[in-house]
């Protein structure tokens, strides 16, 4: 094994492995290195009961750039994004609103709530599409450098203000609400039932310390439906095998791209001479040269614990130290028996094929996120959930089920306790929660597996255990994520480059900063 | 009257759409559930059961059945072994295409064909003077097509000796108590079988069937998640992508075996001491390179694609309903040079693919060609490439 190398990424998570099969594509030689025994970062799958595939962290497919798929052939090495074509909502009296795949139908089926949200319904999607495909191109490029004097960079800034300018009146006005306001301030306009605002406004929260009504939901809600499946904005897949199934389809294409992979080969820091990247020091005292090292930790490890932060200007490591992370979800997932089952739908469990959205109002949300805003993870929590063995059947044992529980709020840092004493009383809350929605539940648990945002740090990494390596809050976006003048995924460190989902333009297994890295490194390489 | 195939009782109470197409007269699920590219996805991840019945089928008993058959069908059945299975077309005598179908040889002297059109006029007057007797069996046998990557687990715990079979290998079993045929013969270009089951137990294989398939996951499909299979799988459909040349009214509408992509089944022609029918003009054909046309498959450039469609303020389609018409094809000087009958964007390839029908000198693996597509009743030209077919090949269907 030699350990010279045209480039180094520290981190085999998604964005680490797209970032290194792009370098090996142009043909660097390139090195990925992974401090665990597998891929993947918070985008893993593992089997923690026999015949039981846990998704432990990142559970879904969605605002993956189709460009990644087509330029790296991720189809030759088993890219398989199945479809999750229901949405199963409980609602708080006992019925419910199942969303499917006929316009129509879902139609009549939010009509028997209210004929007003039907309709709406309708308005809504076609204005956050209509949001999303107009700012689409802002976030597939890399923003401008909004501290720079460069002539080339102020062109690029006015232009976006052009771009912005051109935009119909209303899509503009619709972009700022979101950009500014709360996801129920939206929701509020459009719909007047609470399972159609709790629905919706869920993804207004997801991963973020926000409540549905706290300004910055809207943003947050905005952010995800960038998430497409084949053209079909805010739609979601599952990937075969979960989000380790795609992790390893990324490691297949790297590999045949001809980048290499080590596991269980953590970094202790970038080795740097006269402010230039030279290579990495791995913890067992191993040196590997390259004169590009890139990071796909988030930002405080790639800026504070990887380098010497006295090497970065005070601007920087400020920007960087006040950043805001505060992870607040949680996972509680499940080996099952069989399906649960919902009384109402009398026996049928067909409907979940997709999400199960626990969290039936506005206030529902709002309350157990009242719970951590105090330091307290929520008496009655909001959970995303999904049965992954009804899309994907190998995810468990024939007849058996798997279940995703994607849970908020769950705050970091907890009053007068920690993770450590509270991890079985949140798996309670949540099975009980559960229990609710589907009687009979807890008879069905063959296992349980707790996963608390210090479990998400202690883990994967990720600074407090915050899942998008760094909150989705205005501050921290786009020009500033993660700090003004370095979201060009360059670093002060000649030859050291960041291209985690801490940069632009986030998280939720993107791939875009992984992308968007490489391309700056490229042309870094070239203008040199 | 429409009639209703031997496993109406389950596939009705299963169709949760009301969606139904006329196939041969037959009912024919579109799709079960709203999601039909959940179906799809069935036939690549788990197994879909899609209900064949309606096809016309044909058998052919007697001394003579070899030797009729090799004297009417292209491809020499006389290789089919009894146990195998044979894809076939037929053609006038003039080596046009009139049909295709599977033969599934039974015995030394018993043949079943399946036919998508009403042949039995047709057979049974060139049987003249053979010991062979020819039947319309169609409405015998209720079949099944049991197709995905898990069909051989689900069928080998039915019938362990389903397990076994080969790639276009057929033979008895017993699925509960009753007796079954089983060929490994599909039209997903995956790993799959058919079951041929006698129609009045046919309600009782679906039910012993799904026993074991459902908690795998496995679901009934309708026609539209096999019409994007069979896409992928590159395998030809008729009155899309050729047409019966029985009917046609010129040679527009005829299409020859090699121009229809079956020249493999052609390769040992001067080894074969057949005289079939149509052969001296496919020989012809051959020695004179006279074929107007290839079959090959198009991959539309995805980033052209998109770029089209983004450029008249529109998110870029990605339809998985097949499209069946005929898309022109044009070379760089805007010449027309081909055509496309069957369309699709691909799930699970995540390209737009066609079968595509072009002039020889444009079929070569690679030439970039222009698609023509009307968007919002405009046409434009979008970049594409001839691609081998099939485009989805797994190493599952013939392991």
């Amino acid at each position: 094994m030699s350990n010279e190398y045209d480039a180094i990424v520290i981190g085999g998570g998604h964005n680490g492995l797209i970032n290194g099969a792009y370098l090996a594509r142009a043909g660097l030689r390139t090195l990925i290195l992974e401090r665990r025994h597998l891929v993947g970062g918070a985008a893993i799958t593992e089997e923690l009961y026999p015949g039981f595939q846990f998704t432990t962290f990142s559970y879904a497919l969605s605002l993956l750039r189709p460009e990644i798929v087509h330029e790296l052939e991720l189809t030759s090495h088993g890219f398989m994004p199945l479809q999750m074509p229901t949405t199963f909502c409980p609602t708080d009296d006992g019925d419910y609103l199942l969303i499917g795949e006929d316009k129509d139908e879902n139609h009549h089926e939010i009509a028997r709530h209210s004929k007003r949200d039907a309709d709406a319904y309708d308005a809504y999607n076609h204005m956050m599409s209509q949001v999303v495909h107009a700012i689409r191109p802002l976030m597939d490029s890399i923003p401008p450098d909004i501290t720079s004097k460069d002539p080339e960079e102020r062109a690029r800034l006015a232009a976006i203000g052009s771009y912005l300018a051109d935009l119909p009146p209303r899509v503009l006005h619709d972009l700022v609400r979101l950009l500014t306001g709360s996801a129920a301030d939206i929701l509020e306009d459009y719909f007047e039932t609470d399972i159609m605002q709790g629905w919706q406004a869920s993804s207004g929260i997801i991963g973020s310390k926000v409540g549905p009504r706290s300004q910055g939901s809207g943003l947050v809600l905005l952010y995800h439906a960038f998430g497409e499946h084949d053209s079909v904005y805010g739609a979601w897949a599952f990937h075969k095998g979960g989000n380790g199934g795609f992790t390893q389809v990324l490691a297949r294409a790297a590999e045949a791209l001809g980048a290499e992979i080590r596991l269980e080969s953590p970094v202790e820091r970038v080795i740097t001479s006269e402010d230039r990247a030279v290579g990495v020091a791995l913890e067992d005292g191993t040196e590997l040269r390259a004169p590009v090292v890139v990071s796909a930790l988030d930002p405080r490890r790639t800026f504070m614990e990887l380098v010497d932060p006295r090497q970065l200007p005070n601007d920087l490591v400020e920007n960087v130290r006040r950043l805001k992370f505060q992870g607040t979800s949680a996972k509680v997932n499940f080996a099952l028996e069989a399906n649960p089952t919902f009384p109402a739908l009398r026996g049928r469990t067909d409907q979940y094929r997709g999400f199960i959205n626990i969290g039936p109002s506005l206030d529902y949300l709002e309350r157990a996120f009242d719970d951590a805003k105090y330091g307290w993870y929520s008496s009655r929590p909001y959970i995303d959930s999904s049965i992954q063995s009804n899309i994907d059947p190998e995810m468990a044992p024939p007849g058996k089920a798997v279940m995703s529980n994607f849970v908020q709020y769950a705050p970091y840092q907890l009053r007068e306790s920690d993770w450590d004493t509270e991890r079985e009383a949140l798996g309670d809350v949540v099975q009980a929660r559960l229990e609710e929605v589907f009687p009979g539940f807890s008879d069905l648990v063959l296992h349980r597996e707790v996963v608390t945002p210090l479990d998400i740090e202690r883990t994967v990494g990720l600074t407090e255990g915050n899942i998008f390596a760094g909150e989705f809050l205005a501050p921290q976006m786009f020009f500033f994520r993660p700090a003004p003048g370095w979201n060009q995924y360059r670093t002060p460190i000649h030859g050291y480059y960041q291209c985690g989902s801490g940069t632009h333009p986030g998280g939720c297994v993107m791939g875009a900063p992984g992308r968007f890295a490489s391309r700056q490194i490229l042309t870094d390489l070239s203008d040199a | 009257m429409i009639r209703h195939t031997p496993f109406h009782p389950r596939t009705s109470e299963a169709n949760q759409t009301g969606l139904w197409s006329h196939w041969s007269g037959y009912l024919a699920a579109d799709r079960y559930q709203m999601a039909d590219k959940f179906e799809y996805f069935a036939i690549r991840n788990s197994a879909g059961v899609f209900d064949t019945s309606p096809l016309y089928k044909y058998r052919f008993t007697g001394r003579d059945a070899e030797r009729y058959l090799a004297g009417v069908l292209t491809r020499d059945i006389r290789k089919c072994r009894p146990g195998q299975a044979q894809y076939t077309v037929w053609c006038d005598d003039e080596g046009w295409v009139l049909e295709d179908g599977v033969v599934l040889r039974l015995s030394g002297d018993e043949f079943l064909l399946t036919a998508a059109r009403p042949n039995l006029a047709y057979f049974s007057d060139l049987a003249a003077g053979y010991s062979v007797s020819v039947d319309d069996v169609s409405e015998e046998y209720g079949a099944l097509a049991v197709q995905g990557p898990v069909s051989r687990e689900v069928l080998a715990e039915l019938a362990p000796e389903i397990g076994s079979l080969g790639f276009f290998r057929l033979g008895p079993a017993k699925i509960g108590k009753i007796p079954v045929t089983v060929s490994r013969t599909g039209y997903t270009g995956d790993l799959g079988y058919e079951i041929w089951v006698d129609a009045d137990r046919a309600v009782e294989v679906w039910d012993r069937l799904f026993e074991v398939a459902q908690p795998r996951g496995v679901i009934p499909v309708g026609q539209t998640a096999l019409l994007i299979a069979r896409i992928e799988a590159g395998l030809v459909l008729i009155d899309v992508d050729f047409h019966s040349a029985r009917y046609a009214w010129n040679d527009d509408q005829r299409v020859t075996p090699i121009e229809l992509g079956m020249g493999w089944m052609l390769r040992r022609l001067d080894e074969d001491d057949r005289a079939f029918i149509g052969r001296r003009a496919i020989e012809r054909e051959i020695e004179e390179k006279s074929s107007r046309w290839k079959t090959v498959g198009v991959v539309v450039d995805w980033q052209d694609w998109a770029r089209t469609h983004n450029d008249r303020g529109l998110i870029t389609p990605k339809d998985h309903t097949p499209q069946h018409g005929s898309m022109m094809l044009y070379d760089g000087d805007l010449a027309q040079v081909g055509y496309v009958p069957s369309f699709v964007f691909s799930p699970l390839l995540q390209r737009h693919i066609g079968i595509a029908r072009v002039r020889p000198d444009h079929a070569a693996g690679g030439t970039r060609l222009g698609l023509e597509v009307n968007i919002d009743h405009r046409y434009a030209v979008v970049d594409s490439e001839v691609s081998p077919l099939p485009f989805f090949d797994p190493e599952r269907k013939t392991a």
